[in-house]
């Protein structure tokens, strides 16, 4: 065991799939010598070589679209987009043919390809470079979406994701990075891809959240408790597909639930969450569903961006309106 | 130089000749059947010479029949291939069965010769994805996002280089419209930057849909497009099907060797509409315009080489055409007995370890399918 960041936990979760399979490959821009902007490949290109982990022309559909001829002759890739904005230059891939492809060949050919992408706010970055495009890309059938909440998580959710035969978009906190630790075993573990976890049990009220609204989530929980309010706070860590049974369980117990998400509000996880709650389960609720998201304008640049990202605050705040309806 | 033009720079002079190199188009046989280059002529045998054309025809007849499926009703989207026979035939004959290839919707003659079957051909045109289960071979299926296929390939010929396979390329088609998406550039200058063995295969067939190749690019050539990547290129004849074999197979050693990647464009013409779903041409180039393309027409060219060398009858070729075209009416035949295509199955083949979701609208329609 070893106290390690977020960034660290994925990097020691690419060291176990490269050193166990031969054919996963590892490459994008600046993945190589740099080990990424983020340093999340480091050290992979000494260890395993410049066949293995290697790095790309500028181009983010010519990334991607090198995963699917790599994967159709026999490869495991598991590229990388420098930063989720980056990904609407190579939508084609992602949802017009990697996501297809397994049907298109009759279920015989697979697309084993991990996109890893940093994704969400709070860094004051330059435009484009913070963003919260999961609501785009849930609705591709064909593609998992999932990410982790906690290092824990992310190293055995990527060695879940680059194992599993379908291609899944892993997204990857800008925030949690480096503000987060946890002890990490050493060597394989997986933790599945498609089920949610309930990071706190609880009785009173159900927190729906992913990603870094797990922590703002669990922040507000933490106080509540002072005040004997028990609230459940669960992380969906795959959106798609989403593991409704485990929210459904919660909400029969608490029969309030309020919906956080750092995206923005239309469409997307947050409204997803609420119409199958709605469609299965709203006769186990007393109050209306509560939702906390970003307002529905571009993702702001760096003055604004801390007003605008829901944080502890807005959570409680919706969390007591449910609880007093 | 500045002195002479009074510019510091002669952009001008620059651009009137930067296309030289690529306007040399490559020509064994010329349209009025003339032997151009006898010394790579003669290197053909007479066997070689009576196969090519039997290919041409071959796919000349199933364009006709596919045509009469699709009056018929008995296909869906099918993009006619009259008038590039050599363009496509030419090419596919310097496959080996280890290349992989890449096709766009245009391109089912060239899969089927690589392996597909005919009625594999039919089951995609009609809207079943069994007819894209290739099994082992190397055959991707035909693109319809074109461009695509072009970043896509260069990832299988990387996947090749780095199988450490010795004698094995990637071969990926488009068209003059093809080579003006992103994934274009995108996937030459992938391929040349890993130097994999890879064959850009571009047909000009003149058309986009309703878009004349002048509005493409100012570019004199498409063969052009390779150079600021770094990839070498040739414009061939591409009704010249002696011409596109020995380009292509060129190319294909080139590649194979470890050299990068090769850029073929094939000079040819899409006699017909752009497919079976209601296009006229009619509405946008005149028969005026059309004409002298026919007259290059690749049959025209081989018949009367072989006529000549007394290697080939009309009364032989409507014999095969007949034979061509029962055994496309068979596999029809085939195609049309085959199982529709079910929910079920898409559902089931949506992702391998189906999601709970998918495993209730399974059940879903497993029960509305057994009513």
């Amino acid at each position: 065991m070893a106290k390690l960041t977020y960034i660290k936990a994925i990097t020691d979760g690419l060291d176990v799939v490269l050193g166990e399979d031969p054919k996963t490959l590892i490459f994008g821009e600046d993945v190589g010598k740099n080990g990424g902007v983020f340093r999340t490949t480091q050290g992979l290109q000494d260890k395993y070589g410049e066949d293995r982990v290697f790095d790309t022309p500028l181009a983010e559909s010519g990334i991607l679209g090198l995963s699917i001829g790599l994967a159709a002759t026999g490869w495991r890739p598991i590229p990388e987009i420098q930063f989720m904005g980056f990904t609407f230059e190579a939508v084609d891939s992602l949802g017009g043919q990697m996501s297809r492809n397994r049907f298109r060949f009759s279920g015989k050919r697979a697309m084993p390809i991990t996109v890893r992408t940093p994704f969400g706010g709070g860094t004051h970055t330059a435009e484009m470079h913070a963003d919260n495009l999961e609501n785009y890309y849930i609705g591709t059938p064909g593609l998992r979406v999932v990410t982790p909440a906690n290092p824990y998580d992310a190293k055995g959710m990527v060695i879940s994701a680059v194992e599993n035969n379908d291609p899944v978009l892993f997204l990857e906190n800008l925030k949690l990075y480096r503000s987060m630790k946890d002890e990490i075993p050493e060597g394989k573990y997986t933790v599945p891809l498609d089920t949610a976890k309930v990071a706190r049990e609880g009785s009173d009220i159900t927190i729906v959240a992913y990603s870094a609204e797990v922590n703002e989530s669990l922040k507000v929980a933490d106080k509540l408790a002072k005040e004997n309010i028990s609230a459940e706070v669960i992380d969906l860590r795959s959106l798609s597909p989403i593991d409704t049974d485990t929210i459904f369980k919660s909400v029969e117990k608490t029969h309030k639930v309020v919906i956080v998400q750092e995206a923005q509000k239309m469409a997307g996880v947050g409204a997803h969450v609420a119409s199958e709650i709605a469609e299965h389960a709203i006769m186990n609720l007393d109050a209306p569903i509560g939702r906390v998201a970003a307002p529905d304008t571009v993702y702001p640049w760096a003055q604004v961006e801390n007003d605008w990202l829901p944080n502890a605050d807005d959570i409680e705040e919706k969390v007591r309106e449910i609880l007093n309806y | 130089m500045a002195k002479k033009t009074g510019h510091v720079i002669d952009f001008a002079s620059i651009k009137a000749t930067m296309s030289d190199p690529y306007k040399k188009t490559f020509q064994i046989v010329d349209e009025n059947a003339k032997i151009v280059n006898q010394e790579l002529f003669d290197t053909f045998s007479d066997d070689q010479l009576v196969d090519f054309m039997k290919k041409m025809v071959w796919e000349r007849a199933l364009h006709e029949q596919t045509m009469n499926f699709s009056r018929q009703g008995r296909l869906g989207f099918y993009a006619p291939t009259y008038g590039e026979e050599a363009s496509e035939m030419g090419s596919v004959s310097a496959f080996k069965d280890q290349d992989f290839l890449f096709p766009a919707y245009r391109d089912l003659p060239q899969l089927i010769q690589h392996g597909a079957s005919v009625t594999q051909g039919f089951l995609w045109s009609k809207g079943n994805a069994v007819g894209d289960d290739y099994g082992e071979t190397r055959n991707w299926f035909p693109q319809i996002i074109i461009g695509a296929q072009y970043v896509e390939s260069a990832g299988a010929a990387l996947g090749i280089k780095k199988n450490g396979e010795k004698d094995a390329v990637a071969f990926v088609y488009t068209g003059d419209g093809g080579t003006s998406q992103g994934d274009f550039y995108e996937g030459v200058n992938f391929a040349s930057s890993f130097q994999a063995p890879e064959v850009f295969m571009v047909q000009n067939n003149g058309w986009a849909i309703s878009v004349p190749r002048k509005t493409q690019t100012a570019a004199e050539t498409l063969a052009q497009k390779g150079v600021a990547s770094g990839v070498p290129a040739v414009q061939v004849d591409g009704m010249d099907v002696l011409a596109v074999y020995l380009a292509t197979k060129e190319a294909r050693e080139f590649a194979a060797a470890g050299n990068g990647p090769v850029l073929v464009e094939t000079l040819t013409y899409r006699y017909g509409a752009h497919s079976s779903a209601g296009d006229d041409p009619s509405r946008y180039r005149t028969k005026e315009e059309e004409k002298p393309w026919f007259d290059r027409d690749p049959l025209i060219r081989m018949r009367k080489i072989l006529t000549d060398k007394g290697l080939w009858s009309q009364d032989q070729e409507d014999k095969l055409v007949e034979e061509y075209k029962d055994s496309f009416k068979a596999s029809m035949k085939e195609a049309e007995n085959t199982p529709t295509q079910s929910v079920v199955d898409m559902l089931k083949t949506t992702f391998e370890e189906p999601t709970p979701q998918i495993k209730a609208d399974i059940a879903r329609f497993e029960a509305k399918e057994s009513k």
